[in-house]
């Protein structure tokens, strides 16, 4: 039990008034983030990650962290009230949630959906306080080939587990590898693919691109339809919450079976989306009314809820135990940790027990204040999304504009981020998912390092990746995973696949 | 955050489907229709961009292999890397190339519509501007000029509400950058705050 221990540590960590202020302020904001069009997890993070700069990184992550919590409670208002899904995966919630706030009950919705995302982030961190210490135990002996299959077994599963065409998914991958490579090679100090300028030797910044992609991408987005938000009102109080909560525990079977499937795609990358169709349509299966689900199930809003916010929660495993991100927030984090001076990946758990532990209370903490301000603030910023959008638009223009300045203090950054801005406008409207693209970005001199050193290793034969069974074993599955597309029309010719209904509805992310 | 903007159609919430894919549906929220045309189809657009793609990859290949891609005396060289992620994006760009203009599946869906080309631009065209605004103006003044612009142009407010908005969110993030957070920001050669120490 060494690691009830270490969480214990971890409380008293964060159990300081300015932590805990912080932690307020970040569910806050993060709740602020995600009502608005245009700001959502990941770009909200990164825009607020050059104020942590002075800070203790303890504080910082627990403060960022708290903004993702945020945004992903966020997400279930607007799609209740407005039936605008704030990220892809609250579209599933949207399919009862919005019924029901048609049909008055929007209360008893939006307390259902923030007690079962509770639920679903509970049970993804108690896995993570047991699962993760022991995955970074486990990844301490890994090599460099073993680091490159498992960045393989990300990029691929990309491939395999996306919607739409495999050929957009390894596009949009090798785009954001290739951005990655601009500027200065640390192995041998040379430049590239800077074609001489001096402003490109900085390399193109993750967090400009996700500032521009998610957030200057979506305003254009929002632009095209004019923007008239019809939304329904909601308030809540003492009574609603109560008879909604007695009525909750009826649907358990519900909510573990969400659960798991969350953690369990979780722990993937992107795989927040389809836990919350997968759970949705599982639980469309398996309920009584399955019939009537679509027209206002409270058990249509419990399965997706508690599946995305257990797969967003579990996104923080892979990226605290190995260094790898789950999700593109998750990816925005880690740049965070390099920028505060930390190595992420394994070794965090012996070096920084402070701050993993600080970090792994924080995500208990910060998702009771989470669900405790949501309860109590949600007609305040659902009076948000009431203001017109020609305020709302420049205003997060600007937002984005500085944050886009203030992480390198350079005007080309503003530039760029209007770049990925039209880019992302693109990029959505053609179905390129964008996820694989800022991770690849991140992640990109990473793979790159291991890629080389493995091949460094072998003198570059690529037999080295089934040198051993560990490594054998990720790196078949990676391939498999890339193949994927192509063995299940195979697959599909041999017998006649299951019709899924509701594959149509899912979105690219 | 909100490209996913769901609409009931048909009446059965399960066949509930994007806007973008089937524009002939019909909206029961919006009252006004877009029927301007199409300034392109989807598969149009799919092409220019698989084929911007396939340009991109050839470069990639081709700075790889000035960097040397090849094996060097103490490894592999810089380009070793990047000239597979160039090769990557060719053979995917001409995927996508294929199935934009060959395929019996491509997508012949509107990309979008006049009227929401001139919406699109209406944001971006301006975005341009004050982008470039902040590089002479810096970001505090060029904030609180644009934001008012926008509100009284597009917005149709009256001035003095636009301008006492613009203001007051720039001296709000003043307050939040420079005083709270001590992160200074591009002021410009204006400068307006200079007297006060900032």
């Amino acid at each position: 039990m060494s690691e009830l221990n270490s969480l214990m540590q971890g409380f008293a960590v964060i159990m300081t008034p300015m932590n805990l202020g912080l932690m307020v302020l970040g569910i806050v904001l993060g709740v602020l983030i995600g009502v608005l069009p245009g700001l959502g997890g990941a770009n909200g993070v990164a825009i607020l990650l050059p104020l942590t700069f002075t800070m203790p990184p303890t504080s910082a992550i627990v403060m960022l962290s708290c903004i993702y919590w945020g945004a992903l409670f966020g997400g279930a208002i607007t799609s209740i009230l407005f039936n605008i899904p704030g990220e892809p995966w609250s579209v599933a919630t949207t399919f009862d949630g919005y019924p029901m706030a048609q049909k008055g009950q929007a209360a008893r919705a939006l307390t259902s959906a923030f007690t079962s995302s509770f639920i679903g982030a509970l049970v993804a961190v108690v896995m993570i306080t047991f699962l993760a210490p022991l995955v970074a135990k486990f990844a301490l002996k890994f090599g460099a080939p073993e680091f490159f299959s498992v960045y393989l077994l990300t990029f691929c599963s990309f491939v395999g587990m996306g919607k739409g065409s495999p050929f957009k998914t390894l596009a949009a991958m090798a785009l954001g590898f290739a951005l990655a490579a601009v500027g200065l090679d640390t192995v041998t100090g040379q430049l590239r693919m800077t074609f001489g300028s001096t402003e490109l030797m900085r390399g193109f910044d993750f967090l400009i691109a996700v500032i521009g992609l998610f957030g200057i991408g979506e305003i254009l987005l929002s632009m095209e339809d004019g923007l008239k938000f019809s939304g329904k009102t909601a308030k809540i109080n003492m009574k609603v919450v109560w008879e909604t909560w007695k009525e909750l525990p009826r649907y358990w079977a519900t909510s573990v079976r969400s659960a798991f499937v969350g953690i369990w795609m979780g722990i993937t990358p992107g795989g927040a989306t389809p836990a919350s169709f997968m759970s949705y349509g599982l639980a469309k299966k398996f309920s009584k009314n399955g019939s009537k689900f679509g027209t206002g199930e409270i058990e249509g809003i419990v399965a997706p809820e508690t599946a995305a916010h257990a797969a967003g929660t579990a996104a923080m495993l892979p990226m605290l135990a190995l260094g790898i991100p789950g999700s593109p927030t998750a990816a925005v984090l880690l740049g965070g940790l390099l920028i505060w001076g930390l190595q992420p990946g394994p070794l965090l758990f012996v070096e920084q027990k402070d701050f993993v532990w600080g970090l792994i209370a924080s995500m208990y903490l910060g998702n009771l204040v989470g669900l405790l301000i949501v309860l109590t603030t949600v007609p305040l910023f659902a009076s948000i999304l009431r203001i017109p959008f020609s305020i709302i638009a420049p205003v997060i223009i600007v937002v984005c504009a500085i944050g886009a300045y203030t992480v390198n203090n350079a005007m080309l950054d503003i530039w760029f981020m209007l770049l990925f801005g039209v880019m992302g406008y693109v990029f959505k409207k053609l179905d390129y998912p964008i996820a694989p693209l800022v991770l690849a970005l991140v992640l990109g001199g990473k793979t790159e390092d291991s890629f080389r050193q493995a091949m460094l290793v072998s003198q570059g034969d690529l037999s080295i990746m089934w040198a051993n069974p560990l490594v054998g074993t990720i790196t078949t599955l990676a391939l498999t995973m890339l193949l994927w597309p192509l063995l299940s029309k195979l697959l599909a010719l041999v017998r006649t696949p299951k019709v899924d209904d509701l594959a149509a509805q899912r979105p690219v992310d | 955050m909100l490209d996913e903007r769901l609409h009931l159609s048909a009446g059965v919430p399960a066949t509930r489907s994007k806007r973008k894919k089937e524009p002939a549906m019909s909206d029961d929220q919006d009252a006004d229709q877009d029927d301007t045309p199409a300034i392109a189809k989807n598969a149009t657009v799919d092409a220019v961009v698989a084929f911007l793609l396939l340009a991109l990859g050839s470069v990639v290949i081709f700075e790889a292999r000035r960097l040397g891609a090849g094996w060097t005396s103490d490894g592999p060289g810089s380009g070793y890397f990047p000239f597979y992620i160039g090769v990557l994006i060719c053979i995917s760009s001409v995927g996508i190339l294929f199935q934009a203009l060959l395929s019996k599946s491509r997508d012949t869906g509107t990309f979008a519509t006049v009227k929401q080309t001139k919406q699109v631009a209406s944001v971006l065209l301006p975005a341009a501007l004050y982008v470039v605004a902040v590089t002479f103006l810096g970001l505090y003044v060029a904030s609180a000029i644009y934001i008012a612009l926008f509100m009284i142009i597009l917005g149709k407010y009256k001035p003095l509400k636009s301008v006492l908005v613009g203001v007051g969110v720039s001296v709000y993030f003043f307050l939040m950058f420079e005083v709270w957070f001590k992160v200074p920001l591009y002021k410009g050669m204006l400068d307006p705050t200079s007297f006060l120490g900032y």
